[in-house]
């Protein structure tokens, strides 16, 4: 029935332009979080074009100020310019968040498509080692690793965190691709004589893809915020490094006294989980034909 | 007007979708009488369904209602709702179209006609509810030991004859029917009907039939309404409108229904010293089953299609028709016997082989909205077994892709649409462009055109045999319904339980069938003749 109905509204001429681009093209809600995101970038790779107060520099009669002539966020318990902080912090947070979803997309779609797609005992023995994963206390598992790593550094932090966050994702791309494989389109691409890695790139995955997308824009934010855990127990970045999670962690303890210390890092940390989250939405509705027009 | 027991006066269904409102039904005005089978035919999105439901208050939230509804002389479309409560399942009662569905899977059938029986009556004592319920499953001819049976130990006819049962069970003064059968085998179809047109006699109400099917109004009703994109348009007693129907789209309806022998006789094969485009030998495909059954799809079949020649595999649900097409396709495993595609074995053969073959068998599928990427153009999707098997790059590509909607009749701008811009006949035709961009020896059509509208299916059947006399492939036509195999097939072959049981030419099987199985599907396919039907339905009954 309502299939019907939107068959009848497509006329000729909205197939004119209607690529990608020219739908997301209108759209604030693209727009928006694309300039957030920008912005942030812009922070994490020039932070000296936002704020030339040196993020070390710190004046511990100043602890826990609120907001004041030359510091607008404040200073933290240390009385380093919070600020300074947060533009200076954007670095590792945004390295640490995106790197650490990027690895463990990757493995999770390898894992994923392998178990659903091939199905029977590539499927069990994937399944099993997922669990196994999940099942593996994480905390314990960073502190082992980390400890006997030694070096800390962006990289390192960003593996340990997505070898614990890949096993999630693997899982919804073993349901959604299970979903797709048994598609009557994937069966006549079968029937046609299709390799099976085309049949793989070009009608499971961009069909299974979207909602694996939107969950890992999710993790993005998630895995900010594990970082400032394991720097908290003294396993990530090293105090001297500066994080949103790091300021986080210390300012936690104080909220009382002092909330200004956790507001302002916490405020940047949802900017960027919100626009990323906005954004794939955009992007996964524009990828998808159905949701162009 | 108001000796009715339903009547519809100017009613108006707007759907609101995506901000834009869309007119489901536009001031249909029609009754039923007492004592009456009154059937709804339309095609979908006639609005039919959509009629059917306002009737009894079930329309989703996104619709709005205008005109008059009333029921024994009670205005539906003012009742609050407690009084539609009590009026559906008491005095109005409701079957759907998938009885599988429709039952609740975790209680058994007896728990579900005693709650029913209870709910409503809610005087009666538990052991008399039994009784009744057993006294409604006796009325639908289910076995009384069948009480304790849960919804998934019956099939998909006995769970709608137990819905039928839950429906009658308060006596309802109507009992409004949308497409009961459709989701049933022609055989099990039969029995339904005959069950519920008992029911007529027993419960003394009227009963309104909604279906898309001109053999089951034939069969069953004593007056039809046509409807079509949410209005009437011709209301008229079963043999009348059969006879003189006046309305240029009945019309139009009743010739689209397929009647067979359409197609001219087969010229006389000239010598048959070319390899068969598609052997079976001594084919047998299992499936392993729960714990560890192993389930025998097709068993032993042999069948042999001749270059030009389209076969026609006729059978219901589960005889295993499918498989076969699915095993020469290499989508179901061989057990044992031998595939030949062309004289080229598939069993035998390297996959690189198989690959080869593959690309000169053309597949068009029963779902045309499923069986194409919904990612990709219908260009895309058209283009690429020439670009895989092919490498057919460029404009090269573009101008075989133009040519080929051509020869589907779409026009060449719709190559840049997607799947869901298109309607139901459309994108069947893409698969069939699809199918035939490779110039195939071999087309496999499973159920083409059975999700299709009756008017859309005769289309697409004159495109399917049009193209084939042009580039003569030999197809393998896998249907359910006869009229359409009667309608575009040169051979017959009749499958039941994974056996082939006839083959021959379409006019041996068809108009002289041997075996009693043939006899029986033949007998049970409703053509949309009121009289002959009646003329069955006498004989049966009586026999």
């Amino acid at each position: 029935m309502t299939d019907q109905v939107l068959a009848q509204t497509v006329d000729e001429d909205v197939l004119a332009g209607r690529g990608v681009w020219a739908t997301v093209r209108r759209r604030v809600l693209f727009w928006l979080p694309l300039g957030v995101l920008v912005v942030l970038v812009l922070m994490a790779v020039f932070p000296q074009l936002f704020t030339s107060t040196d993020p070390r520099a710190c004046d511990i009669s100043a602890s826990a100020r609120p907001s004041s002539p030359g510091h607008p966020f404040g200073e933290d318990l240390q009385g380093c310019d919070i600020y300074a902080n947060v533009v200076h912090g954007a670095r590792a947070s945004l390295s640490v968040g995106l790197v650490c979803t990027l690895i463990a997309l990757v493995i999770a779609v390898l894992v994923g498509t392998i178990a659903g797609y091939v199905g029977g005992w590539a499927d069990s023995v994937l399944a099993r080692l997922t669990d196994v994963f999940l099942g593996f206390p994480f905390l314990l598992g960073a502190i082992v690793v980390l400890n006997s790593l030694g070096k800390r550094s962006v990289l390192s932090v960003s593996l340990v965190l997505a070898v614990f966050s890949w096993p999630t994702l693997a899982r919804m791309v073993r349901t959604t691709v299970r979903a797709t494989r048994d598609a009557e389109y994937v069966q006549a691409a079968k029937a046609m004589g299709f390799p099976i890695r085309r049949i793989l790139t070009h009608y499971v995955l961009p069909n299974a893809i979207g909602p694996v997308l939107a969950v890992a824009t999710l993790t993005v934010g998630g895995v900010i915020v594990a970082e400032s855990t394991l720097t908290f127990l003294g396993l990530g970045l090293r105090a001297p490094s500066i994080s949103w999670g790091l300021q986080l962690a210390t300012a936690q303890s104080r909220f009382q006294q002092a909330p200004h210390t956790l507001i302002y890092p916490g405020i940047f940390l949802a900017a960027t989980v919100l626009s990323l989250i906005t954004l794939g939405d955009v992007l996964r509705d524009a990828v998808n034909p159905k949701g162009r027009s | 007007m108001s000796d009715q027991v339903l009547s519809f006066e100017d009613l108006t269904v707007d759907f609101e979708v995506g901000g834009t409102t869309h007119r489901a039904v536009d001031k249909v005005s029609f009754g039923v009488q007492p004592g009456e089978v009154l059937a709804v035919v339309g095609e979908s999105g006639s609005g039919k369904s959509v009629t059917a439901l306002a009737a009894l208050g079930l329309l989703p939230s996104n619709a709005s209602v205008g005109g008059r509804i009333s029921f024994g002389g009670d205005d539906v479309l003012s009742m609050s709702r407690s009084e539609l409560t009590t009026l559906r399942g008491r005095r109005i009662a409701m079957i759907f179209q998938d009885p599988v569905g429709a039952l609740d899977p975790v209680f058994t059938i007896g728990a579900q006609l005693v709650e029913m029986i209870r709910t409503h009556q809610p005087a009666l004592s538990r052991g008399e509810a039994r009784e009744r319920a057993l006294e409604l499953l006796r009325m639908v001819e289910i076995p009384e030991t069948r009480f304790k049976y849960y919804p998934h130990q019956l099939s998909g006819g006995q769970c709608q004859r137990v819905m039928i049962a839950i429906a009658v069970a308060c006596d309802p003064e109507l009992l409004i029917a949308d497409e009961p059968t459709t989701a049933l085998d022609v055989t099990v179809q039969q029995e339904v009907l005959d069950v519920l047109l008992a029911m007529r006699s027993k419960i003394s109400g009227s009963i309104m039939i909604i279906t898309h099917d001109m053999g089951v109004v034939a069969d069953v009703a004593d007056r039809v309404v046509v409807m079509r994109k949410g209005a009437v348009v011709e209301t008229a007693e079963v043999h009348e409108l059969f006879d003189h129907p006046t309305q240029p789209y009945t019309q139009a309806l009743l010739d689209a229904v397929p009647r067979g022998g359409l197609r001219a006789e087969a010229p006389a094969d000239s010598a048959s010293d070319t390899a068969p485009a598609l052997s079976i030998e001594d084919l047998v495909v299992e499936y392993r089953g729960r714990r560890g059954r192993t389930v025998r799809a097709v068993d032993h079949v042999d069948l042999v299609l001749n270059p030009g020649e389209i076969t026609g595999l006729v059978g219901e649900s589960g005889s295993g028709k499918s498989t076969i097409g699915k095993s020469v396709l290499g989508l179901a495993p061989i057990t044992s016997g031998e595939v030949r595609v062309a004289g080229q074995a598939l069993t035998k053969a390297s996959s690189a082989d198989v690959r080869q073959t593959r690309a000169r068998i053309g597949v068009v599928f029963q779902n045309p909205a499923g069986s194409l990427n919904p990612r990709a153009t219908i260009g895309q999707s058209i283009g690429e077994p020439l670009a895989v098997h092919r490498g057919v790059r460029g404009t090269e590509l573009r101008g075989r892709v133009e040519e080929l909607l051509d020869s589907v009749e779409l026009p060449r701008a719709w190559a840049g649409r997607y799947p869901h811009e298109l309607s139901g006949g459309q994108r069947q035709r893409v698969s069939i462009a699809r199918a035939i961009s490779l110039d195939p020896d071999l087309l496999i059509a499973d159920e083409p055109t059975s999700a299709l509208d009756v008017s859309v299916q005769a289309t697409v059947l004159e495109l399917l045999r049009s193209i084939q006399d042009r580039l003569h492939f030999a197809c393998l036509f896998i249907s359910h319904d006869l009229a359409v195999v009667d309608q575009v097939c040169d051979r017959v072959a009749v499958m039941s339980q994974g056996r082939l049981i006839e083959q021959g030419d379409r006019e041996s099987v068809l108009r002289d069938p041997q075996d009693a199985y043939t006899v029986r599907l033949l007998a049970a396919a409703p053509v949309p003749d009121p009289r002959e039907q009646a003329r069955r339905r006498g004989i049966r009954l009586a026999g």
